[in-house]
């Protein structure tokens, strides 16, 4: 059996100072050019992974235990320097909201050659003839021009769009997708979504798809994990999940998903016995952590 | 785009334009007073004529020819004094602004981007610095370092540097959560790379707004240390010098409170409106 591209293991982080655990052990597998789906609540901590992943974690957390093997080698045990360049050169983020997403007060071009420039080596006009490519890719017309057009003069769509064009721009071998979809509005949100099922396909890229939309899962994803309170409580491929979902929890997420044909069946609560229960599981885990 | 709002936009932008222009007028003209002041004034700023005392400007009875805002009670030309002082004024506004932005701004700027300790210790810094009150602290750092230009710029350099460090700290903070910082760092942008590239020239707008503001403050402080004769030397015209003089006898001669007092008002205000005018020439949604 061939490694997996991006493999976490037993990855805990935690608050800064506490032994509060944000994720709780996870495990996590993704083959190269595979499309994984990480679903749950807010505060679930399925971004929590993403960012763990890339580097971003926010300055009050820290990882406690675990490795995130990247293409073989551990990111947690890299020099932060060699860390920045591994991450930089493998990977990209697509980011949630678009409005904030590009530095307001640069110019598109240079936002999306960057890294080309920058981690790759790339001449300026290589780089620039690459944005150019990867701006039509992603059904912009005009590039040349949105290229000198500053963030504030284009539309949501569009700059996710362009985001889109900037995070496959250096050919990452794994893409973030965190919620990349939720700030849009809807009929933008399925232009989107297909536009990023497609250049991943095209790409080859391996995808981590951060959502809380099952709908959306079931579209882009060939597997996913299902986390409630930063632990994982259930993984698997996709089909296996949607035919028979294992843990209880699962079961009633995917039976609160709203339906077309059926608006009364729709849109139900958790039962209050499920989540006790996924409660208990994570407490149990907890165990040796909060008294440890 | 549709009419209306090209049409608010241009409204707005000229409006911008009067503001700057009449501020940047006055700034000006204030700069080129100050360097060609030995050529413009009509007499010497410090050639005193006792007999000459407290004459009347221009325009009243008893005014002398050559003294065109009147003398003060030494004989003094008050119009050419407040040249000279322009020239103290601008100094004490351009050096000690832009020491105390310097300064002011790195440190909001580390505090903000980097958080933790670099950020505690500079918060705690600032508390503390706030807690003394500014005249006072002013005060007693002339009177351990003597009156002078320089011990002027640097009370001032130390008093107001926390206001920078404050504002652009919580600037460089929000800046500093946006998802486009995170970019820059997924694509290998270090720590300071991305303070200097990403969140400097989006904070920039607030800084140059805070430090054209500051160079207003600089005048009033220093002024107002000339208020108190703790700034230079009595001899050396400046504005501040001229108000506290001009105070003593504001009934026989009130030329010589007014006009000093005027061109600071001016100048104040000018570095206010100026500061204004930029941000909002500077922010890339306007532009």
């Amino acid at each position: 059996m061939t490694r997996p591209f991006l493999e976490i293991r037993n990855l805990s982080v935690a608050l800064k100072g506490t032994r509060l655990r944000l994720l709780r052990s996870v495990n996590l597998s993704l083959d190269a050019g595979q499309v994984h789906g990480l679903v749950g609540e807010s505060g679930a901590g399925k971004s929590m992974i993403g960012k763990a992943i890339l580097g971003i974690l926010p300055l009050s957390v820290a990882v406690v235990e675990g490795q995130i093997l990247l293409d073989g080698s551990d990111l947690l045990a890299l020099p932060p320097v060699e860390r920045r360049r591994r991450i930089g050169g493998l990977t990209a983020l697509i980011p949630q909201d678009p409005l904030t997403a590009l530095n307001p007060s640069r110019r598109i071009g240079p936002q999306i050659t960057d890294r080309l420039v920058d981690i790759l080596g790339w001449a300026r006009t290589r780089a620039e003839a690459r944005s150019l490519e990867l701006l039509e890719e992603v059904q912009i017309p005009d590039g040349a021009r949105v290229m000198r057009n500053y963030p504030h003069e284009l539309s949501g769509g569009m700059r996710q769009r362009i985001l889109i064009a900037s995070a496959f721009a250096a050919e990452p071998k794994l893409i973030v997708a965190d919620e990349p979809t939720t700030a849009l509005d809807v009929t933008v949100q399925k232009q989107i979504l297909r536009l990023i099922r497609d250049m991943q396909a095209r790409h080859g890229t391996a995808l981590l798809f951060v959502t809380h939309d099952l709908g959306v899962v079931s579209k882009i994803c060939q597997s996913l994990s299902v986390l409630y309170a930063g632990k994982v409580i259930e993984d698997g491929p996709m089909r296996d999940f949607f035919a028979a979902p294992k843990h209880p929890y699962s079961a009633s997420l995917l039976a609160a998903t709203p339906k077309y044909t059926d608006p009364e069946g729709s849109l139900l609560p958790v039962p209050e016995a499920v989540i006790a229960a996924v409660r208990a599981d994570v407490a149990a885990d907890d165990k040796g952590w909060t008294h440890g | 785009m549709d009419k209306g709002t090209a049409d608010g936009r241009a409204q707005l932008r000229r409006r911008l334009g009067l503001k700057l222009w009449l501020s940047g007028g006055w700034l000006g003209a204030l700069v080129l007073a100050a360097v060609l002041a030995p050529w413009i004034s009509p007499q010497d700023p410090l050639a005193q004529d006792l007999l000459s005392g407290r004459t009347p400007p221009f325009w009243a009875d008893g005014s002398l020819r050559g003294f065109p805002l009147g003398t003060d009670s030494l004989g003094r030309d008050v119009l050419s004094r407040m040249i000279f002082g322009s020239r103290i004024a601008l100094t004490v506004a351009l050096v000690a602004g832009s020491i105390t932005c310097l300064i002011g701004a790195t440190l909001g700027l580390i505090a903000g981007f980097y958080r933790g300790w670099p950020d505690r210790l500079i918060s705690r810094l600032v508390d503390i610095w706030m807690a003394f009150p500014p005249v006072l602290f002013a005060i007693l750092l002339i009177a351990v370092l003597g009156t002078g230009l320089s011990s002027v710029i640097l009370a001032i350099v130390v008093i107001d540097w926390t206001r920078f460090a404050r504002v652009v700290r919580a600037e460089a903070m929000a800046q500093g959560a946006m998802d486009y910082v995170a970019s820059a760092q997924v694509a290998g942008r270090g720590r300071w790379g991305t303070m200097l590239a990403e969140i400097l020239p989006n904070v920039l707008p607030t800084i140059v707004a805070l430090l054209t503001l500051e160079m207003g403050i600089a005048v009033i402080v220093e002024a107002i240390l000339s208020f108190v004769n703790l700034s230079i030397s009595t001899d050396d015209p400046s504005w501040g010098g001229m108000i506290a003089e001009g105070r003593t006898s504001v009934h026989q001669a009130w030329w010589v409170l007014v006009f000093p007092l005027i061109a600071l008002f001016l100048t104040v205000l000018s570095f206010g409106q100026l500061g204004e005018g930029l941000k909002d020439r500077f922010d890339p949604v306007l532009r």
